[in-house]
């Protein structure tokens, strides 16, 4: 997990096909639960579920896991900036 | 002026470039969700008008494209060039069957009248045209992203076949690989969002 090595780590054939195994299972769980009425835990479940599935994707797929604290805190610094982003419109949006 | 390659500047370039892409999309999904909360019965029974199998059809085949540019990427690592262009192929030949069902998807609603700015639309719920204009907006956008991606792995592809991009030197592709995998992303959040929760 170190910067230096990172660049070089190889993800084998296995491991990535298992990721894809475990995004097919969450996608066929996102149908279903979708299906039925759950009302606003419909909503939370999927998004659950898509954040989820986007981390997989990030840290295998993309190597995010593999790489250094640089990169990673980069994400980390772009995701709060969406949750913000997300978060103050709505305390417009609900309370106006 | 020095040549000196630098492939970790070269891959935080990219990651930026895709943090830019991800506040992009994170706009229009605010916009669909700001719009929901003032909508919710027109954008339940516009959404319900999307078709769930296409969606999630599209939703496999672009992960499956996702696994064979992580495995194009393994490939060349290990030094091994047909199977990168295999694999490649197999990426891009997803992205053509993504985007011939999108190409159904689009034409089947225009057919039906269901457009931004159609007659059809300007007559019905103001809720429910918002939906489809963030429909074909955000799903355009999306799409373009699709038909970009692709090009550029087949241009990397070149590059594999001439030998320019080999187990020593594969940035290319590894940058190619990572702007295809924000493009599986997005689609990630798209289908819940549009074709499923509604």
């Amino acid at each position: 997990m170190t910067s230096d090595t990172s660049a070089h780590h190889i993800v084998g054939y296995g491991k990535l096909a298992q990721v894809w195994l475990a995004l097919l299972a969450l996608t066929a769980l996102t149908v279903l639960i979708t299906r039925v009425e759950l009302g606003g835990y419909k909503v939370l479940g999927a998004l659950t579920i898509a954040c989820l599935k986007s981390g997989l994707v990030i840290a295998f797929f993309m190597h995010m896991k593999y790489e250094g604290r640089l990169l990673r805190w980069l994400l980390f610094v772009a995701l709060v900036t969406l949750a913000i982003f997300i978060g103050f419109t709505f305390f417009d949006v609900l309370y106006r | 002026m020095s040549h000196l390659k630098d492939d970790s500047g070269a891959k935080l370039g990219m990651w930026l470039f895709l943090f830019t892409e991800l506040l992009l999309f994170g706009g229009l999904f605010l916009l669909y969700s700001a719009y929901l909360s003032r909508y919710p019965h027109d954008f339940s029974s516009a959404g319900r008008q999307l078709n769930v199998v296409f969606g999630t059809i599209n939703t496999v085949v672009l992960l499956t494209s996702s696994l064979f540019v992580a495995m194009a990427v393994t490939a060349v690592q290990r030094g091994e060039p047909r199977r990168t262009l295999w694999l490649l192929g197999g990426t891009i030949l997803c992205a053509a069957i993504f985007m011939a069902i999108k190409y159904v998807e689009w034409s089947t609603k225009i057919l039906h009248g269901i457009y931004p700015n159609s007659p059809h639309l300007a007559a019905g719920p103001p809720g429910e045209s918002v939906f489809f204009s963030l429909y074909f907006m955000t799903t355009g956008i999306h799409g373009l992203h699709v038909l970009i991606g692709a090009t550029l792995l087949a241009w990397v592809g070149a590059k594999v076949k001439r030998g320019a991009v080999h187990s020593g030197d594969y940035i290319l592709l590894e940058n190619g690989a990572l702007y295809w995998h924000l493009v599986d992303l997005i689609w990630i959040f798209i289908f819940p969002l549009y074709y499923l929760i509604l």
